[in-house]
């Protein structure tokens, strides 16, 4: 079981791998499409990327629901649990 | 009257070079970029050919990490070129609405296709990576060049196997010419090292087995040739309206005179063992470029180094050209590149506008022995210093499918020394 500092850092890991945006600009109130500029290609990359990472299922019609950082750490915490 | 056409910018990743330049001085040196794969999958596979020509720079050299993960490296190769020959053209504004995209591929986003398939089957459909269709798709070069460029007057993708990186030349005057674009980046890129390529190739018996001696298998004319060394890379040029070019002070290579393309309508991979596509396409080329055989002082040969296929070509040349055939030096640059597939029309293309504009005709290696059913009149050795006055070169390019395609370029201008 992650935390959620853990899980925040390692979204920023996979956030950086595919779009080479620096770890500290992925911030719990940052927008993933309006603040970070990540479309929905790369968003589902990320996705998958993460469902890996912290062994969660995210579902498609979830993914609509992750408008920012912070609520993709909450869900995969929820997750998790 | 047609608009004239002009080449003011060449770019080209190749198995010789990481750019023109080093492309070109290894072209008139003569080296080989065929080594053995070291790659676990040679053994893995157990392939019947341990050899290839790779690249010598990797694209990362150029590309950042994010770029370079969502491209195919074919892709990967069409962008290094393009950028290349955009800055070589001193271009700094242009209409983006007069500027299109002609890049040629034979196979694509091979690597990607094959290596989704292998997720799928280890990992399943999640895995498959969303950018998996545009890494894929043949049109991944021309749209990702045209994207980089900000190109918008089209992007075209002309496939006709090893024809295809001189057919984007046809493409490219026609754009031109009708008006459609003053500037066209037209090239080739091609990526298929793989395992499946390779042992594609090799089962048609197409690919040289020379696995002893790497170097010495592209042998384009020799008696004891017996099949292509498998390249990658791309060439890319830039194509202008003579008016465009003059208007900005362009430097200029020469001009893109005359291209053709025909089919054999003859058998699906064999040529034509009488030539008269290849024929027609020679002679429709230069009636394009409104010029005489005699014109003609180099040709840049297709020349891959199979046992039934350099033959046809010179019965066409023969036949196109007549007896100023003796009068014409022929380089066989696959002899040192290997084969790149549907982006050897266009690096091929960039040594033909560099020969008539340095008037020197890279040399042909490795030919020993000559086929004395080929009489040409081969450079080897050292380059061949081509004459003053107004010349002509051109490029063929032959591919499975029975395409023919043919690049007539001219001189603009007197003789330019190397720098």
């Amino acid at each position: 079981m992650a935390s959620n500092e853990e899980i925040l850092a390692g979204l920023a890991e996979i956030v950086n791998e595919e779009t080479g945006l620096a770890p500290e600009a992925v911030e719990l109130e940052k927008s993933f499409t309006d603040d970070l500029d990540i479309d929905s290609i790369s968003m589902m990359t990320i996705v998958v990327n993460a469902e890996e990472k912290f062994d969660v299922k995210i579902p498609d019609e979830e993914v609509k629901n992750l408008k920012t950082v912070g609520d993709a750490v909450s869900f995969i915490a929820g997750a998790q649990a | 009257m047609a608009r004239k056409v002009v080449i003011t910018g060449l770019g080209a990743t190749t198995p010789i070079g990481g750019d023109v330049p080093t492309t070109w001085r290894n072209a008139l040196k003569g080296v080989s970029g065929a080594h053995t794969l070291t790659d676990e999958w040679v053994e893995k596979y157990d392939l019947p050919v341990h050899f290839a020509a790779r690249v010598t720079n990797p694209a990362s050299e150029v590309l950042s990490r994010v770029e370079a993960k969502r491209m195919d490296p074919s892709t990967q190769f069409a962008v290094v070129a393009a950028r290349e020959a955009w800055k070589d053209s001193g271009i700094e504004e242009i209409d983006h609405d007069r500027l299109a995209v002609a890049f040629a591929t034979g196979i694509g986003g091979v690597w990607t296709l094959l290596d989704a398939w292998d997720t799928l089957r280890e990992k399943g459909p999640r895995r498959v990576l969303p950018m998996t269709v545009p890494m894929l798709m043949p049109n991944g070069p021309a749209a990702a060049v045209s994207l980089d460029l900000g190109a918008r007057a089209g992007a075209h993708t002309p496939v006709s196997a090893c024809a295809s990186g001189t057919e984007a030349m046809h493409i490219g005057l026609e754009l031109i010419r009708s008006g459609k674009a003053d500037v066209v980046m037209a090239g080739g890129a091609e990526a298929a090292i793989h395992p499946l390529p390779m042992a594609a190739f090799a089962a048609m018996q197409a690919l040289s087995k020379r696995n002893d001696d790497p170097e010495h298998a592209s042998r384009p004319y020799d008696v004891n040739r017996d099949g292509f060394v498998m390249g990658e890379g791309a060439g890319a040029l830039v194509l202008e309206a003579e008016e465009h070019a003059l208007a900005r002070g362009a430097r200029i290579y020469g001009e893109l005179a005359g291209t053709s393309v025909t089919a054999d309508a003859y058998h699906i991979t064999a040529p034509d063992p009488q030539g008269l596509g290849a024929t027609r396409a020679l002679k429709a080329a230069l009636f394009d470029a409104r010029a005489q055989a005699e014109d003609v002082v180099h040709v840049n040969a297709h020349a891959t180094s199979t046992p039934v296929g350099d033959r046809p070509e010179y019965v066409a040349l023969r036949a196109a050209l007549g007896d100023h055939v003796a009068n014409v030096c022929v380089s066989a640059t696959k002899s040192q590149t290997g084969h790149l597939l549907g982006a050897s029309g266009a690096v091929e293309s960039v040594l033909t506008v560099l020969a008539v504009y340095h008037r020197l005709a890279p040399v042909t290696i490795n030919l020993e022995n000559q086929d004395p059913e080929i009489p040409l009149d081969v450079v080897t050795g050292t380059p061949r210093e081509l004459p003053g006055g107004q010349i002509m070169a051109l490029n063929n390019s032959f591919g499975f499918g029975g395409h023919n395609a043919v690049v007539a370029v001219r001189s603009t201008g007197p003789k330019v020394e190397l720098s």
